[in-house]
C-alpha cells in the first residue's frame, strides 16, 4: 500500500517560490512559496478570490507570475503557455472542459499535440484505438468516436485526465471539478485521483467542500486574499480551524448601518423548489428590513432570485407578496407586483450597452413615459436627470452610451431604473461586486435608506462583511437548501461559513419560520 | 425491428441522407411533370451546372468551417476572369495555362488580402468581405475598362474542356472539380492541418491553448477559398465562352453560400463535410436546371430558387431531428 504524504521529505517534484501576481497593479497574489511533492493530492482551499485559481493557472501557464520562480525537479523552470506547461508534464483540468465540441473524443484527446508535419496523415484508425486504450486505463466507457458535445460533464473530465495521461503528465490541476457532478461521478473521479497519486502522480486538487477534501487530500494550502495563509497535514486541522483560516480578517470599518422599523411581511417564498437547482427554499423579508442571502458562489443563491422573478420560475412552492398569494410565470408579472431585481452579471443581464444612460433608466416603465405608444422624451429626460441627481451618477451626457460608464455608476443606473417601477421589494443580486469601494459605501448608504423607507430587501452577497453590517437577518444557502436563518446577533462570520460550507453531499437542515 | 431503427437512425443522423433524399424527390416530381426532364440530356445540362458552383464551394465550406464567411468570390472570380480572358486577348501566342495559373494566383492574393484583414484588424469576416466584394468588383471595371472579352478571343482549347470528354461523356471541367474535392475532402479529413481548421471553428477559444497558430491557419483558408474562386473564373471563360465585368460572378456568392449550407456545413464553424457540400451543389445545380424545363418564367425562378433553400434546409432538420430521436429510441430500448 502506498504511504500517503502528509510530511515533506525528500524533493518536491514542483516548488512555487516568492510567486507574486498582479493584474492591472493590483496584487491578487503575494509571495506564495509553496512545495508540491510527487504521489501527493493537495488541496488549495479559500474563499472566492482568495487567489487559489490563480495560482493554479500560474501553475498551469495559462498566467505569468509577475514575480517569482517555479521549480521542477530542482531547477527553475519557465511556464510560458498551456502548450509549454503541457510539454513539462503539467496539465489544468478545467470544471468546464475546454474542448472542441464538434470533433471526435478521440480528436480532442490528440489535438494540438505538436508532433507531426502539418501536411501529415491523420492516423484515424491508431488514434481510436489509443483513445480506447486510455479510455480502459481509466476504466471508464465513453465512445471515442462520438463528438464531445454529447458526452456530460464528467465523461468530459475524463477526457481531460486522459490527456493529462496520453502526454504523461505528472502534475495534474483539477480546478473545482466535483461542482457539476454527481455523488457517483465524484467517486469514479476519486477513485482514479487516488490511482494517479499511487502512481507518483501529484494532484492538485480545488474544492469548496471540506468534505471532499478530507476524504482525498493528503495536505492542504490555504489562502486567504491572495496570502499563502498555511500548507499542513489535512489530519492535523479540524473543520473549524480551516474556517477560521480561510476567513481570519476583520470587519471594514466604513459599513454601518441605518436603523429602520420593520413592518409586515412583504415577501414570502414557501418550499420553493427547482429541481437541479434549489429545494424547499422558505423564508420571508418584511417592509423596511434588509435581509441577506449568504452562500458560496453556486450555491444555489442566484437561481431562486431568478425564480422569485419569473426569470426561471420554480418548479413548486409558494410565492406571496404584500399577503397575497401571487403567480409569477414571467418578469413582466413580478414588475407588475411592484418587485425588482438588479442582476448580478450586469454586463449580460442588466444593462442594454449600446442605448444611452436615459434609455437605460428608463427602461422598466415604458407605459409611463410612452403612454400612447410615443416616447415622451421630456419625461423620459426628467425622470433621467432626477435619478441620475438622486443616485450622484457620474457621467458626461445623459444620452452617452452606458457601457462608457465605470462599472459602479453603471450598476447605480440599473438601481435606478427599478427605483422608478417604486418597487415594494427589491432583490440585489451581488450590487457591489467588481466596483471600487468608495462607490461601494454609496451604494451601503443608498440600500439603508431604501429600507428606511419602507421596502423591503432581499440582499445577495458573497462579500460577509457586507452582510454582517447591512443584514437585519441572514440566510445562508448550501448546495441548493438554506442551511441558516440568522439574526443579527447570531450571524458571525464563523456561523455564517458554517452554513455555507457543505459537509454532506445531501444536507437537510429545518429552517425556523 | 430493432435493428432496423437503429440503422435508420445512424443513416439519418447523417446530414447527407436527407439531402439525397430530397434530390431523389425533386428529381421524380420533376420527371412526372415533365417527362423529358428524365433524359441524358438533362444529366448533361445538369452536370455543366455543377462544376462552377463545386469549386467555389470547396473553399467557401473551409472558411465556414473556420467560423468565417467569404462574401466576395464573385468579384475574385471576376476579376480573375477578366484578368485571364485579357491575357489570351492581347498575348495569344502565349499557352493557355499561363493564364490558367495566373488566375489561381490572383484569385490567392485577393483571397490573402481577406485574410489579412481579418487577422490584423481583427474585423469581423463578413464585414471584411463584403467590403472587398464591391472593392474587387471595381478592380474588374478598372482593369478591363469596362470591356467585355469577346467569345473569339477565348481559346479553343479552353472552351473544349466544358464540351469534350476523356470517358463516358463526363466533360472535362466536371472531372476538374470532383477532383478539386477528393483533394479536399483529403486535405480536410486527413492531415492535421485540415483538422486544425476544424478544431479552430468548433472552439476559436480553446484553439490556441491547444497549440494552433490561428492567424497562418486563418490567412491560408482565405487563401485556399480566394485560390478556388479564381480558378473557377477560368472554368466560367471556358463554360460561357466570354468574360463581362459586369455579369461575370455577379451574385454568384449567394449560390455559393446557399449550397454549402444546404449541404450541412454550419455557418457557427466547426461543422460540415466534402460529400455533403459535393450534394448540397448537386440538388441546387438540379434545381437550376429544372426550372427553366418545368417552364417556370424567368420572373418567378428567382423566388423560387430562394424557397427551395429554405425548404430544403427545414426539411433537412426535421429529418436529423427525427434520426437523433430514432436513435435515442433504439438506445434506451437497448
Amino acid at each position: 500500500m502506498h504511504a500517503n504524504i502528509t510530511t515533506e521529505t525528500g524533493a518536491p517534484l514542483m516548488s512555487a517560490r516568492g510567486i507574486t501576481k498582479q493584474f492591472a497593479g493590483i496584487e491578487v497574489l503575494r509571495n506564495v512559496d509553496l512545495n508540491l511533492m510527487r504521489g501527493e493530492i493537495h488541496a488549495l482551499l479559500g474563499e472566492n478570490g482568495a487567489g487559489k485559481s490563480t495560482f493554479a493557472k500560474i501553475l498551469a501557464g495559462v498566467y505569468r507570475p509577475t514575480r517569482g520562480t517555479l521549480m521542477l525537479n530542482g531547477s527553475p523552470v519557465e511556464v510560458s503557455s498551456p502548450i509549454a506547461a503541457q510539454k513539462l508534464g503539467i496539465t489544468l483540468i478545467h470544471q468546464e472542459p475546454i474542448s472542441f465540441p464538434d470533433l471526435s473524443v478521440a480528436e480532442n484527446l490528440v489535438l494540438g499535440r505538436t508532433d507531426g508535419a502539418l501536411l501529415g496523415r491523420v492516423p484515424w484508425a491508431q488514434m481510436t484505438r489509443d483513445a480506447n486504450a486510455l479510455m480502459d486505463l481509466l476504466g471508464v466507457r465513453i465512445d471515442v468516436t462520438k463528438p464531445m458535445r454529447g458526452l456530460s460533464i464528467a465523461d468530459q473530465q475524463m477526457v481531460e485526465i486522459a490527456r493529462a495521461l496520453a502526454s504523461d503528465s505528472r502534475l495534474i490541476i483539477m480546478d473545482e471539478p466535483t461542482a457539476p457532478l454527481t455523488p457517483k461521478e465524484v467517486e469514479t473521479l476519486f477513485k482514479i485521483a487516488r490511482r494517479l497519486r499511487d502512481e507518483g502522480r501529484t494532484i492538485v486538487f480545488i474544492s469548496h467542500r471540506l468534505e471532499e477534501v478530507r476524504a482525498l487530500c493528503d495536505r492542504v494550502t490555504i489562502f486567504r486574499d491572495g496570502d499563502k495563509v498555511e500548507t499542513v497535514a489535512t489530519d492535523a486541522l479540524t473543520d473549524a480551524d480551516i474556517i477560521r483560516l480561510m476567513i481570519g480578517r476583520s470587519l471594514k470599518e466604513y459599513l454601518h448601518k441605518t436603523g429602520s422599523t420593520i413592518g409586515e411581511v412583504a415577501l414570502k417564498v414557501e418550499n420553493l423548489t427547482l429541481p437541479g437547482f434549489f429545494a424547499d427554499v422558505s423564508f420571508e423579508v418584511r417592509k423596511g428590513e434588509i435581509v441577506g442571502l449568504g452562500g458560496l458562489v453556486g450555491a444555489g443563491r442566484t437561481d431562486v432570485a431568478r425564480a422569485i422573478f419569473g426569470v426561471a420560475p420554480a418548479a413548486s412552492g409558494r410565492v406571496a407578496v404584500n399577503g397575497k398569494e401571487v403567480t409569477i410565470s414571467e418578469p413582466s408579472d413580478a414588475i407588475a407586483l411592484g418587485l425588482a431585481f438588479v442582476p448580478e452579471d450586469r454586463a449580460t443581464a442588466g444593462i442594454f450597452r449600446t442605448l444611452s444612460v436615459e434609455q437605460n433608466i428608463t427602461a422598466a416603465i415604458p407605459k409611463r413615459i410612452a403612454p400612447n405608444g410615443v416616447i415622451r422624451r421630456a419625461l423620459e429626460k426628467a425622470l433621467a436627470s432626477d435619478s441620475v441627481k438622486k443616485l450622484r451618477i457620474r457621467l458626461a451626457s445623459l444620452r452617452q452610451p452606458i457601457g462608457e460608464l465605470s462599472g459602479g455608476n453603471q450598476q447605480k443606473a440599473i438601481l435606478a431604473r427599478w427605483l422608478l417601477t417604486d418597487p415594494s421589494v427589491l432583490i440585489l443580486d451581488e450590487p457591489t461586486r467588481g466596483i471600487d469601494i468608495g462607490v461601494k459605501a454609496e451604494f451601503y448608504d443608498m440600500i439603508g435608506e431604501l429600507a428606511a423607507s419602507g421596502r423591503a430587501i432581499l440582499l445577495i452577497s458573497s462579500e460577509l462583511p457586507e452582510l454582517l453590517a447591512l443584514c437585519d437577518r441572514v440566510l445562508v444557502m448550501s448546495e441548493g437548501r438554506l442551511t441558516a436563518n440568522l439574526s443579527r446577533t447570531e450571524a458571525t462570520q464563523e456561523s455564517v461559513m458554517h452554513a455555507a460550507v457543505p459537509k454532506t453531499a445531501r444536507q437537510t437542515v429545518g429552517v425556523a419560520a | 425491428m430493432n435493428a432496423v431503427s437503429n440503422l435508420l437512425g445512424t443513416l439519418f443522423q447523417r446530414r447527407e441522407a436527407g439531402i439525397v433524399v430530397m434530390i431523389v424527390l425533386l428529381v421524380a416530381a420533376v420527371g412526372i411533370i415533365q417527362p423529358r426532364f428524365l433524359s441524358l440530356e438533362t444529366l448533361r445540362i445538369v452536370m455543366l451546372a455543377i462544376p462552377l458552383i463545386m469549386i467555389a464551394a470547396m473553399g467557401q465550406m473551409m472558411v465556414l468551417v473556420a467560423r468565417h464567411v467569404d462574401l466576395s468570390i464573385g468579384s475574385i472570380l471576376g476579376f480573375s476572369a477578366i484578368v485571364a480572358g485579357m491575357m489570351f486577348r492581347d498575348l495569344p501566342d502565349w499557352p493557355v495555362l499561363v493564364g490558367v495559373l495566373v488566375a489561381v494566383a490572383l484569385g490567392g492574393a485577393l483571397g490573402l488580402l481577406n485574410g489579412l484583414l481579418v487577422t490584423i484588424f481583427k474585423l469581423p469576416s463578413i464585414i471584411v468581405t463584403l467590403g472587398t466584394l464591391s472593392l474587387y468588383r471595381g478592380f474588374v471595371f478598372l482593369v478591363s475598362n469596362s470591356r467585355q472579352v469577346d467569345p473569339q478571343f477565348i481559346p479553343k482549347s479552353l472552351i473544349q474542356m466544358s464540351q469534350t470528354s476523356p470517358f463516358i461523356g463526363i466533360p472535362w471541367i466536371v472531372i476538374i472539380a470532383f477532383i478539386v474535392a477528393l483533394l479536399t475532402y483529403f486535405f480536410l479529413d486527413h492531415t492535421r492541418l485540415g483538422r486544425q481548421i476544424y478544431a479552430m471553428g468548433s472552439n476559436p477559444v480553446a484553439a490556441p491553448l491547444r497549440g494552433i497558430r490561428v492567424v497562418p491557419v486563418t490567412l491560408l483558408v482565405f487563401t485556399i477559398s480566394g485560390a478556388l474562386a479564381g480558378l473557377t473564373g477560368v472554368i466560367y471563360a471556358s463554360r460561357f465562352g466570354y468574360v463581362n465585368p459586369g455579369i461575370t460572378g455577379v451574385g454568384f456568392e449567394f449560390t455559393v453560400i446557399a449550397a454549402v449550407v444546404i449541404g450541412g456545413v454550419s455557418i457557427n464553424g466547426g461543422v460540415g463535410t466534402v460529400l455533403g457540400t459535393v450534394l448540397g451543389v448537386i440538388l441546387l445545380g438540379t434545381v437550376n436546371v429544372a426550372l427553366p424545363i418545368l417552364g417556370v418564367s424567368a420572373f418567378w425562378q428567382d423566388a423560387i430558387y430562394g424557397t427551395v433553400i429554405i425548404v430544403a434546409l427545414l426539411i433537412d432538420r426535421s429529418v436529423r431531428q427525427r434520426g437523433i430521436k430514432a436513435l435515442s429510441g433504439a438506445r434506451s430500448n437497448a
